[in-house]
């Protein structure tokens, strides 16, 4: 008998306010700039002052996204932490290597150094909830968080693991933002969010946020949906993403028929969007598609929200109109497949199932 | 003396972002580590950076940085006794 | 009934050399790698002392079986070159590797290539290509392009020095879960100005030469280095009639929960961690003939450490070394190199030296092993303790 995986708690902090679980369903927060900071909760209600001092925005939103999803999923201890980010804390990554740039290696302080280190959030959660069991964090790209989703899995599904907080976050560094604006990858025209996925120039639009997902075998008090599987690989041509999809569909016992939403990471990049439009024009074309990076914006942990979203649709069996793209769903919503990749790297999907 | 002393509570203030506490909320005695204000090892470090780069004061073991950290009036006896700039 | 998960082919680079045979005959002949700074530039060159690779990033690139298509940085050249020795010896480098698996772990990834165009990237249009360097999992997105890897299942793991020891693990559940038939596994660290002076600031660097579990150590010297382990199921071992060179057994990550850097004073963490690693391999301590310690030489680990294992082994700690000496503390790429290193300890039927070992410690009656000595071993645990109270240890067992 495979043991069932629940998402029995959530939390994220998003450019949308989504800390706030009411906001999904409302209007969306609109931009017009190219790299959107979170709208951040009180942290002076979640992390003693003593504690903050040293905490970094990546470190901060990991926190009260973990409280969240402990709180509504009804568990004080997991046997495992899983974290995933693309950037670490860049910020102050870029603290330190400025320091030593700019002051020759001269009065360098310890403090950044050690919040940049890539483990440093998946550390402090550890010690912020006692947990002395498995701790791993994932840096590799747009698949950081799908690595934790299939370890998580992996865990729960082997008897590794009961309880399992598997999570991403990235955070916007001043300067790479600026690399990025320079390398291309953020549009050299900013458009506004609301235009974003009908954007077919070069380069997204970038965001930040986090994520965190309380797993588990049983289900709790709030449960919101069953994850069924993951997958994640290297890269693939445009032209051989419908039979990725289909042999992971045929693996978990899944048809196309029985696929009932799709969200997609589409992000307005002309160059890699044409990923998303072999779906959307093909497999999926009848399917009620979603997509929420014209909302959060593009950051390598963004897959943490469309896990979210996903979640909250089969919750409430209704899709948030700003998340709707095309057909409005026609009945109940049972099953819902993800699929994201950056840059034609990083692919990864994942199925859920209401519960 | 007592000038190095506000000096001495407003860097480790700021420097070590202790956003919550005002100059008034300790004594110069009060104990810097554990109980007190609550510093703690990677602080130390932090000292150990200030006191080289604005008194000119190299601490090479992080054990003597303690000592010499453990209240207001015990850096501030040191500083003047040993500082270079 | 079985083993544990088949290591087929293994590869290193390191500051003792470059291949599998030349790090074998360093540690045969007690020859240490540390020495200056030469290709890092920092104002940290004269006071320490670090166990660099002798080749610069020409070399490296020179030495590929195919050329280095970038951006790359010193850490995916040493990936790829250690990378592709694996798969040499597996038996895999004219094989089709486009499902192969990998799994590699860095915590420096591209930042000798940011920090030397930190600015200049935004002033000159010269070198933004490898802007992309910038997040770590770059560095196994180049390995992965490299080896001809496509569909495969990619990732990077990034928990300081127990890293490479991670990916090891996962790479084994993996194939044990069914999930994966062959994975490459393993991690890699270039020395950095960045690294240097964040180790700098921590004070945990030693004045001179490590010395790990001697009364007088006084700190660390970093590394760096590349090294990777083939993992195979039984399955595909059996099918293209491979030899196994090694099996990993045991496995155990634990969280300290202590502090950001150090470690409990008791070893907690590195207890926990080879509890679990036994409990895994279905092994008793008695069972344990050798253990690769992570033995940095730093006050707070090598006691800590010890202390662990005295809880676990009792009045019976097996022989145990660090090789740190030899290699320096090579970060992320440490549990991959020590895995090797284990590996050929096996092989060879030897303990390697803890060299530069001036006195035990006070604490307790430890002491490691200081001369090459001739041993069978049947079984070695090496452990891997990293920042953010990360612990791992492995029990690798012989073919």
């Amino acid at each position: 008998m495979v043991k069932p995986v629940y998402i029995n708690g959530m939390g994220t902090v998003t450019a949308q306010g989504t800390h706030d679980p009411e906001r999904l369903f409302g209007e969306p927060v609109l931009y017009d700039s190219d790299a959107w900071h979170a709208i951040a909760p009180d942290y002076r209600t979640i992390i003693p002052g003593s504690e903050a001092r040293r905490l970094s925005t990546g470190m901060k939103m990991s926190i009260a996204a973990t409280k969240a999803a402990m709180e509504q999923a009804g568990v004080e201890q997991v046997d495992a932490v899983i974290t995933g980010t693309g950037m670490g804390c860049i910020r102050d990554s870029e603290k330190f290597l400025r320091a030593i740039l700019d002051n020759d290696e001269q009065f360098l302080t310890p403090t950044p150094f050690i919040q940049s280190t890539h483990n440093s959030v998946a550390g402090h959660l550890a010690r912020m909830l006692a947990c002395t069991g498995y701790n791993f964090t994932y840096v590799h790209g747009s698949n950081s968080f799908a690595s934790s989703v299939i370890d998580g899995l992996m865990q729960l599904r082997n008897g590794e693991a009961e309880v399992v907080l598997i999570g991403g976050v990235d955070e916007l560094g001043d300067h790479s933002t600026e690399l990025h604006r320079r390398n291309g990858h953020i549009k050299g025209k900013p458009v506004p969010s609301a235009g974003l996925l009908a954007s077919t120039t070069s380069g997204t639009l970038f965001g930040e946020g986090a994520g965190f997902f309380v797993l588990s075998n049983v289900k709790g008090p709030a449960t919101y949906a069953e994850l069924l599987a993951a997958k994640a690989w290297h890269k693939t041509g445009a032209e051989g993403i419908e039979q990725h999809v289909l042999d992971f569909l045929r693996e978990n016992g899944v048809t196309p028929e029985d696929v009932d939403a799709v969200v997609l990471g589409r992000n307005g990049d002309g160059d890699f969007d044409g990923y998303y439009n072999a779906l959307s024009e093909g497999l999926f074309k009848q399917h009620t598609q979603l997509a929420y990076k014209h909302h959060t914006g593009e950051f390598h942990t963004a897959p943490t929200f469309a896990m979210y979203l996903v979640a909250r649709v089969l919750e409430h069996d209704a899709v948030p109109a700003a998340y709707l793209v095309k057909n409005p769903p026609s009945g109940t919503i049972r099953t819902i497949l993800q699929y994201d990749q950056y840059r034609g790297v990083d692919h990864n999907l994942t199925l859920l199932r209401k519960c | 003396m007592s000038d190095l002393k506000q000096e001495l509570k407003n860097k480790i203030i700021s420097q070590l972002n202790l956003e919550d506490v005002a100059i008034e909320d300790f004594e110069d005695s009060t104990p810097l580590f554990g109980e007190g204000v609550g510093l703690d090892s990677i602080d130390a470090l932090e000292l150990i950076v200030m006191m080289d780069k604005d008194y000119g004061i190299r601490l090479t073991d992080p054990k003597e940085g303690r000592k010499v950290f453990e209240s207001v009036d015990v850096m501030a006896a040191y500083i003047e006794e040993h500082r270079t700039k | 009934m079985t083993k544990g998960v088949a290591v087929t082919g293994m590869g290193i680079i390191s500051a003792i050399g470059c291949g599998v045979p030349a790090n074998l005959a360093a540690l045969r002949e007690g020859r240490s790698g540390i020495g200056p700074i030469t290709w890092v530039r920092t104002h940290l060159e004269g006071s320490v002392r670090v166990g660099e690779i002798a080749q610069n990033d020409v070399d490296l690139a020179k030495q590929l079986d195919h050329p280095a298509k970038g951006p790359h940085t010193r850490t995916s050249l040493l990936g790829c070159l250690a990378a592709e020795e694996a798969l040499r010896q597996a038996g895999l480098m004219n094989v089709d590797r486009h499902a192969l698996g990998l799994i590699t772990a860095t915590t420096v990834g591209g930042m000798d290539v940011t920090e030397k165009y930190f600015y200049q990237y935004l002033t000159s249009d010269e070198h933004l290509a490898s802007i992309d360097t910038l997040h770590a999992g770059h560095t196994g997105q180049m390995m992965a392009d490299h080896l001809g890897i496509v569909d495969g299942f990619v990732t990077t793991i990034s928990t300081a020095c127990s890293s490479a020891s991670n990916a090891i693990m996962l790479g084994a559940r993996m194939i044990k879960a069914g999930m994966l038939d062959r994975v490459l596994v393993g991690g890699v660290d270039c020395l950095s100005k960045f690294t240097l002076n964040g180790f700098n600031t921590l004070m945990i660097l030693s004045a001179s030469q490590n010395r790990p579990f001697s009364d007088d150590r006084d700190g660390l010297n970093l590394g760096e280095a590349a090294a990777y382990l083939v993992l195979e199921s039984d399955a595909s071992v059996k099918a293209r009639k491979a030899t196994p060179i090694a099996y990993v057994a045991g496995y155990g990550n634990a969280n300290d929960a202590h502090h950001q850097t150090a470690s409990s004073e008791n070893g907690d963490g590195a207890t926990a961690a080879m509890l679990e690693a036994l409990r895994t391999a279905g092994l008793s301590p008695s069972e344990i003939d050798h253990i690769n310690a992570h033995g940095t030489a730093t006050p707070n680990n090598d006691l800590s450490e010890g202390r662990a294992f005295m809880r676990v082994f009792g009045e019976h700690v097996p022989p145990f070394t660090s090789t740190k000496p030899y290699t320096g503390h090579t970060l992320a790429a440490a549990g991959a190199v020590e895995a090797v290193f284990s590996i050929l300890a096996m092989q060879h039927g030897m303990v390697f030296p803890t060299l530069n070992f001036s006195g035990g410690m006070s604490e307790f009656d430890l002491r490691p092993t200081t001369k090459l000595t001739d041993m069978p071993l049947s079984s070695v645990l090496s452990n891997s303790l990293g920042f953010g109270g990360n612990c791992s240890s492995l029990i690798i067992v012989k073919a």
